[in-house]
């Protein structure tokens, strides 16, 4: 009487994420689409002045209130939030793409190659990313394409380590000598059979970092070095608010709400990859 | 005299939603100056009883019942304060694994310091002077400079020491020991179980609870031995008597199938079955699947029920008379 | 000790190697620094003499040489506008920066610890939820938005602090504290945040082994158990998790000094970095990788110190 392993059905599975990861994932689906969709949910352009409602509260024309140039609050969050989702998916992704093959490699062919590829990403780890970031964009110049590349890079030697980490626990496992005994080629073991098995506390990476670039991405913009104006910024709007901070306190609180709900999400999100994962990876074995 | 009576004592272990009893109303005694031996497979609820007894029970379990005098306490309803008071210093307990029974960052001289200075309010020199001293009686060498050891410098021998010499160290009347030796070289175990016996019973005549599922160890070192399986206590007496001439099925059949150090001949008897598991306990007699002897009046709730054979003896099966 | 050694032993080359990292990154910056200090006024002959100055007609590994020894030698290059010794700036801000620091990080350890604890004890207890609030929401919000609405609402609203400017502790110590409150406790949330989730996570862990039962069968009061034994063996992951976040709390001082108009490193480097003022961000950065390398350093000894299994290797 073997009991039958069955792969746990996708309703079951998504049901045991808990209502953290779904709210997170919700919260960046959510989020995602009002960014994408800002010209259609919005009044269209985040620049449009009208200097008739200089200043104006939340109210049924302007749902978040006007800042001093009279443009649409509510407009200028989505477009932000554009930047920011931006900034977020594509640094991450730069840092992926190049962390990635990076710590791979390190983990699994270790001796010279791992010192080679780990004493500059430990040095570049000795520096508070922020302070890179800042040193950077002053040197090369503000535009979103450069800043996503810039913070990308920054996060890189994170990711190669969290990589490495993982390939380095699976050195010596069972299925990775056998698949080198039948014959399997380095890069072959490293493509199929390390990296599924290892990417997992990489994605949780990932998520985390994805929060963290949004908040680079603001707190840049915020002081200057980030994205310059026409372009919205949430991190520009905060610190343009802060002028009119006493009158017009709603200048200030929407887009940092916008900032937390977005971090918030994938906080949520990174928190529930190991949940996802495990009992996929259980059922499978 | 009386040290420790246990009446009708259940502890139940939530799984699944339900509440289930791990252990199932068992009553037994201890005296002074005796070491009474708690004998069964894993899974029986021995270590349950001891931690029932300290209330040292994790949160998946509650005590469900029943009382455990110890002069004029019952343990199993006192108050926290109280019991504080009497844990260490009244009442002694040592458990199985020696690696992870001390904390790893601290000295082993000032574990059993700070034992003292909790029950005894003795200041740090008499406190030192005082640990130092009970190294030395648990036969441990060169106590001086082993109070300042870390318990990973020592052998899983010597923590075992360690872990009686803190049990004793306020001249406790009870010692509650769980599984002891299991976790240790045979040669060392027997030192460890003399020692048991020398420092609690020969030099403070305290009663000992010796909680083990190896028969050798019940044989060598314990004056009284109960049988306990799937919760319940099988059989009572001196252990010349069970181990002699025992009357219950179970007892039966785990002394033969204890290896004796003879020549084997064949396979080595075994007991043929599975213990229940906690929520699928057979009615009446939970030996019952497993008996050659079993009967249809073995399922009668009951069945299972302590029946005295003679002062300090007991047994409970219902067909022990017919075996 | 031996991972202290080993430690101690990569310090100079990683010290080396921000130095190198440090160079090399804004000698790559396009522009030339000549042409940013001479501006309009720019001539050839006054730009070659300004590039001789700075050694910029050097081959590049013998600038950074130069470079290297003037900053073991104490001189870390002047401040292109206004001639400054960077040194002097430096020892002026570095207080401010560090006085920030460590204010946030005594506070995000007197609430977090604590917390982190209690939660540990009772789980799906009162500490228990709002331990997972803070670890979530303290990651999530943006410090320097934080630090707005602080103004906001203690500030403008309240007035209960300054919402900017620095009082040295020399001229007026209740001051210098007012000034220093709402930077605090910006920079504490994150780190707090962090904090918290650790501290929970690493006493869970220790609460659940066997050394504790024995503790409460041997009769040893709660308080004890917890704050002497739990703590200390809790301790070496919130140790070191500390040592990494530090690098937070240093870059996050960078932003709240700008919201709080504090005077610190921080702020210097973002304005030197918007000025091009090379010398001055470069000198800004090494101070900041210093600070940081060292503390990771004091860390690990203070791990060593905490965990007596190093001495055996393991």
């Amino acid at each position: 009487m073997t009991a039958e392993l069955q792969r746990p059905s996708l309703r079951r599975r998504l049901a045991s994420l808990g209502r953290g990861t779904v709210a997170g994932t919700g919260l960046i689906v959510v989020l995602l689409l009002a960014a994408l969709f800002a010209p259609w949910l919005s009044q269209g352009s985040p620049e449009a002045m009208d200097f008739s409602a200089v200043l104006v509260g939340p109210s049924s024309a302007h749902p978040l209130g006007t800042d001093n140039f009279g443009r649409d609050v509510l407009t200028r969050v989505l477009f932000g939030l554009r930047v920011s989702m931006a900034a977020a998916v594509g640094s991450v992704a730069v840092a992926m793409l190049a962390g990635v093959p990076l710590g791979l490699v390190a983990g699994y062919r270790r001796g010279w190659i791992d010192a080679v590829i780990m004493r500059p990403a430990d040095v570049i780890l000795s520096f508070p990313a922020i302070v890179l970031v800042i040193a950077l964009a002053g040197a090369f110049g503000q535009n979103l394409g450069l800043m996503i590349v810039t913070i990308g890079f920054v996060y890189t030697p994170i990711v190669v380590r969290v990589m490495r980490g993982a390939a380095l626990e699976l050195d010596g496992a069972l299925f990775v000598e056998g698949a080198r005994a039948r014959g399997a080629s380095h890069l072959r073991v490293m493509l199929r059979h390390v990296l599924p098995n290892a990417i997992a506390p990489v994605l949780v990476q990932a998520s985390a970092l994805m929060g963290v670039a949004i908040l680079m991405e603001a707190a840049l913009s915020f002081i200057g070095l980030g994205v310059q104006p026409p372009t919205p910024s949430l991190g520009l709007m905060l610190s343009d608010g802060r002028s009119y901070m006493g009158q017009a306190p709603w200048l200030v609180v929407a887009p940092g709400v916008g900032i937390m709900l977005a971090v918030l999400g994938f906080n949520l999100l990174g928190d529930g990859i190991p949940r996802l994962l495990d009992p996929a990876r259980r059922a499978r074995a | 005299m009386t040290l420790l009576r246990v009446t009708g004592l259940r502890t139940e272990f939530r799984a699944g939603g339900a509440w289930h009893a791990a252990v199932d109303g068992i009553d037994f005694e201890l005296r002074q100056g005796e070491i009474l031996g708690l004998v069964g497979e894993s899974g029986c609820g021995k270590s349950t009883v001891a931690n029932s007894l300290m209330r040292l029970l994790p949160g998946t379990a509650r005590i469900g019942g029943g009382t455990a005098q110890f002069g004029d306490d019952d343990l199993l309803a006192l108050d926290e304060v109280r019991l504080r008071s009497l844990r260490g210093s009244a009442i002694g307990m040592i458990f199985q694994d020696p690696m992870t029974a001390l904390d790893p960052v601290f000295r082993v001289g000032l574990q059993i310091e700070e034992t003292l200075k909790q029950h005894l309010g003795l200041v740090p020199a008499a406190a030192r002077q005082r640990a130092e001293e009970l190294m030395r009686s648990v036969g441990i060498p060169a106590p001086a400079e082993r109070l300042r050891a870390y318990p990973h410098q020592l052998s899983g021998g010597m923590r075992q020491r360690v872990a009686l010499a803190i049990a004793i160290c306020c001249n406790p009347r009870l010692l509650i020991a769980d599984e002891p030796t299991t976790a240790l070289d045979v040669t060392i175990q027997a030192q460890v179980l003399e020692l048991i016996r020398t420092l609690l019973v020969a030099e403070r005549g305290a009663g000992v609870l010796l909680i083990t599922h190896d028969l050798g160890v019940v044989a060598r070192v314990c004056d009284r031995v109960a049988v306990m399986y799937a919760g319940r206590i099988v059989e009572t007496g001196a252990v010349t008597d069970v181990f002699g001439a025992p009357r219950h099925p179970y007892t039966r059949a785990l002394l033969q199938a204890a290896p004796t150090g003879e020549v084997p001949r064949g396979q080595l008897p075994t007991i043929p079955g599975r213990v229940p598991v906690l929520a699928a306990r057979p009615t009446g007699c939970s030996f019952r699947p497993r008996c050659a002897h079993a009967e249809a009046v073995c399922a009668v709730p009951g069945a299972a029920d302590p029946i005295p054979l003679g002062p300090d003896r007991e047994v409970a099966c219902v067909r022990h008379a017919a075996l | 000790m031996r991972a202290v050694a080993h430690r101690l032993a990569l310090l100079v080359p990683t010290l080396f190697g921000a130095s190198l990292v440090v160079f090399v990154m804004l000698r790559l910056v396009p522009g030339d620094p000549a042409q940013v200090i001479m501006g309009l006024r720019a001539t050839p002959e006054g730009l070659a003499v300004i590039r001789r100055d700075l050694g910029l007609d050097l081959p590049i590994h013998l600038q950074y040489v130069t470079w290297l020894g003037n900053l073991l030698s104490g001189d870390l290059g002047q401040d292109y506008r206004s001639n400054v010794a960077v040194t002097t700036l430096l020892a002026v801000r570095l207080p401010v920066t560090l006085q920030l620091t460590l204010m946030s990080l005594a506070l995000a350890v007197a609430v977090a610890v604590p917390l982190g604890l209690r939660a540990a004890m009772r789980p799906g207890g009162f500490a228990d939820r709002t331990a997972s609030i803070v670890g979530l929401v303290g990651i999530s919000i943006p410090d320097f938005w934080l630090g707005i609405m602080l103004i906001l609402a203690f500030s403008l609203g309240l007035g209960l602090f300054p919402s900017s400017g620095y009082v040295p502790f020399s001229h007026s110590p209740v001051d210098n504290l007012r000034s220093f409150v709402l930077p605090s406790l910006t920079l504490t949330a994150g780190l707090a945040a962090v904090l918290v989730r650790v501290t929970r996570a690493a006493a869970a862990e220790v609460l659940a082994r066997d050394f504790v039962r024995f503790l409460r069968a041997k009769g040893l009061n709660e308080r004890a158990v917890i704050y002497v034994h739990v703590l200390r063996n809790a301790g070496m992951p919130i140790v070191t998790v500390i040592g990494l976040q530090f690098g937070y709390l240093l870059g996050g001082a960078v932003i709240v000094e700008q919201v709080f108009g504090l005077p610190g490193v921080g702020s210097l480097i973002v304005n030197a970095a918007l000025e091009r003022n090379y010398p001055v961000v470069q000198a800004g950065m090494l101070v900041v990788a210093i600070l940081f390398i060292f503390v990771n350093l004091v860390t690990d000894m203070l791990y060593a110190v905490l965990n007596p299994r190093m001495g055996a290797g393991r």
